[in-house]
């Protein structure tokens, strides 16, 4: 009796198993605005599972036009828009700007002026590595260093409202000097700050800096090397941190850096953790300049913080309400503003985030023809896909902390 | 052609003498202009040669000089971290189909740069990998930072797109 026959099942061969099932990569929208990102800036993830494939980084959300409102008003009339680049250390976008105007007018600011400049400068760097650092802490879900960073910043800008009258957009910086000198009990409070302060950063060192979670999520992670970085004009601590000790304050001091004592750090690596320990050392050093800036200040005493140049300085209260010539020179100075000689020059300092520069062209009159920012953020913002790739999704939130790209400065 | 004492002119004058149609040393500012087909060989040229070494491309941007012609210039600004010396590049620049060759395969630095001010002066770069608005949205119409491009005008308010 032939037996009936049942189909079976075929049995699944050994390769079937082996055999790749469909895949594609997933793309994933972070921002314009992320709980884990500050900065309004979108993210185009191309996604393998958790890893990066690629990263369109679009930027442009806080475009303003800074440059074409520039070449519609005076000289004088741009340094407010200068405040808002980069809003957490805006008195160095100041003096970028007029520094840049002073060499096309070919102006020398007088030492008490330089002094303040670096000393305002200063404190505006220390607010900035204070918001990234702190800003970083918060987005690895760390909220009690960045209760520390922001109770020091509370302080830095304190202080510049002490010196500028204003915390945020300080406009302090003027066309050949400053608004005004050092209040008298300025000294003795900013020293009291700067104890407060490196109380404050022991405070941070001891939560974060060994803490295994932190250093987890910052060691190995967005890797750039030294080659990488200068071919991407990559510069600040991003640069600083895979070895090159460049900065523009030792390379080509301007002001009076050349006569203050401060180290710049570097790292080995080139990895988040060495850009956070860059920042930590440049905060102290900071310190260190600004204690040297308030010595030095108290011993040049009171005394002028402006050229008397009168194409870019008013000329003294009395003298206008008395005189019929520097009461023409007045008015001729606010309605009209500064002429400057036509010509071009490129200026370039280093900020909280790298070299800030600014390229300006004139035609001799009182409008610029170009005012050009070279914007750090948004330079090195551009290889964060190259630090990223095969990279995990979480990585990119250290990563991007630390680059520190601020939205006014990236997209003027 | 004078090269004003700077070693990087006197180095790029002896090796591509036709490239460079006037330099100039004002303000301290090294500056060579050089013609627009013989870019990428100069910006090669100083990129390589072991004594000029400009291994970064700090900035690219441009200046719209209405009504001069030509309009535009492109300016280039080099480093060198190796030897802390700064050069400018300029290329001049026709307002009929303005174009520049690109130099995004010597520094990749280049590409967003161009980006940017293929967006803000409608100055095409050619051999560009992507060039793309970058700053404002593709529905923008114009390129702002032009000269005659009026400050009050209104643009349409776009929708986020995915």
């Amino acid at each position: 009796m032939a037996q009936p026959h049942f189909p079976t099942a075929p049995h699944p061969a050994e390769d079937d198993f082996e055999r790749d099932l469909h895949t594609e990569h997933q793309l994933l929208n972070m921002g314009p605005s992320h709980p884990a990102t500050h900065g309004t800036v979108k993210f185009l993830v191309e996604l393998d599972g958790e890893n990066i494939v690629n990263i369109d980084v679009q930027v442009g959300y806080l475009h303003r036009g800074f440059e074409k409102e520039c070449e519609a008003g005076t000289w004088y009339q741009a340094i407010p828009y200068t405040d808002r680049l980069n809003y957490n250390s805006a008195v160095l976008a100041n003096l970028g700007f007029c520094m840049a105007v002073e060499k096309l007018l070919g102006i020398e600011t007088p030492e008490r002026c330089q002094w303040l400049r670096v000393l305002a400068g200063e404190i505006s760097r220390l607010g900035d590595h204070l918001t990234r650092c702190g800003a970083a802490c918060l987005e690895l879900q760390a909220m009690t260093p960045f209760l520390y960073g922001i109770e020091a910043r509370e302080l830095t800008w304190d202080h510049l409202e002490m010196l500028c009258g204003a915390r945020v957009t300080s406009n302090y910086i003027r066309i050949g000097g400053v608004k005004h000198g050092m209040p008298p009990d300025f000294p003795t409070s900013c020293r009291a700050f700067i104890a407060k302060t490196r109380e404050l950063l022991r405070d941070f060192d001891d939560v974060v800096t060994s803490n295994r979670i932190f250093v987890d999520r910052l060691q190995g992670t967005g890797v750039i090397d030294r080659a990488t970085c200068i071919k991407y004009g990559v510069t600040g601590p991003i640069l600083r941190s895979t070895g090159e000790p460049l900065d523009l304050r030792k390379q080509e001091p301007y002001l009076v850096y050349d006569q203050i004592d401060f180290d710049v750090p570097v790292g080995t690596v080139g990895d988040n953790y060495d850009r956070y320990l860059v920042c930590v050392e440049e905060m102290h050093q900071t310190l260190r300049i600004v204690e040297q800036c308030l010595a030095k200040l108290e011993e040049l005493g009171p005394g002028p913080v402006n050229v008397s140049d009168p194409r870019v300085r008013w000329p003294a209260k009395g003298r206008v309400f008395n005189h019929m010539e520097e009461l023409i020179q007045q008015f001729k100075a606010v309605t009209e503003g500064p002429r400057v000689p036509a010509g071009e020059g490129y200026t370039a300092i280093e900020s909280a985030n790298g070299e800030l520069g600014f390229y300006l062209v004139s035609d001799g009159s009182a409008v610029p023809v170009k005012v050009r920012c070279r914007p750090p953020s948004f330079i090195n913002l551009a290889p964060m896909s190259e630090m990223l790739k095969g990279a995990m999704l979480a990585d990119l939130i250290p990563t991007f902390d630390f680059i520190n790209m601020i939205g006014g400065e990236c997209d003027r | 052609m004078e090269d004003h004492g700077v070693p990087a002119l006197r180095r790029l004058l002896a090796t591509l003498p036709d490239a460079v149609a006037s330099t100039h040393a004002r303000l301290g500012d090294a500056t060579a202009v050089v013609a627009a087909a013989r870019l990428v060989d100069a910006m090669r040229f100083l990129r390589d040669d072991k004594a000029l070494a400009f291994d970064m491309l700090s900035d690219v941007c441009a200046v719209d000089y209405l009504p001069r012609k030509p309009r535009f210039e492109v300016v280039y600004h080099l480093y060198s971290v190796a030897k802390n010396h700064r050069l400018r590049v300029k290329v001049l620049v026709n307002e009929d189909a303005p174009s520049v060759p690109s130099v995004v395969s010597l520094w990749p630095s280049a590409n967003w740069m161009e980006r940017e001010v293929w967006d803000l002066y409608g100055i095409r770069f050619d051999g560009h990998p992507d060039l793309r608005r970058i700053l404002l949205y593709d529905e923008f119409e114009g390129h702002p930072l032009r000269k005659d491009y009026p400050k009050e005008r209104r643009q349409p308010l776009v929708g986020p797109r995915n």
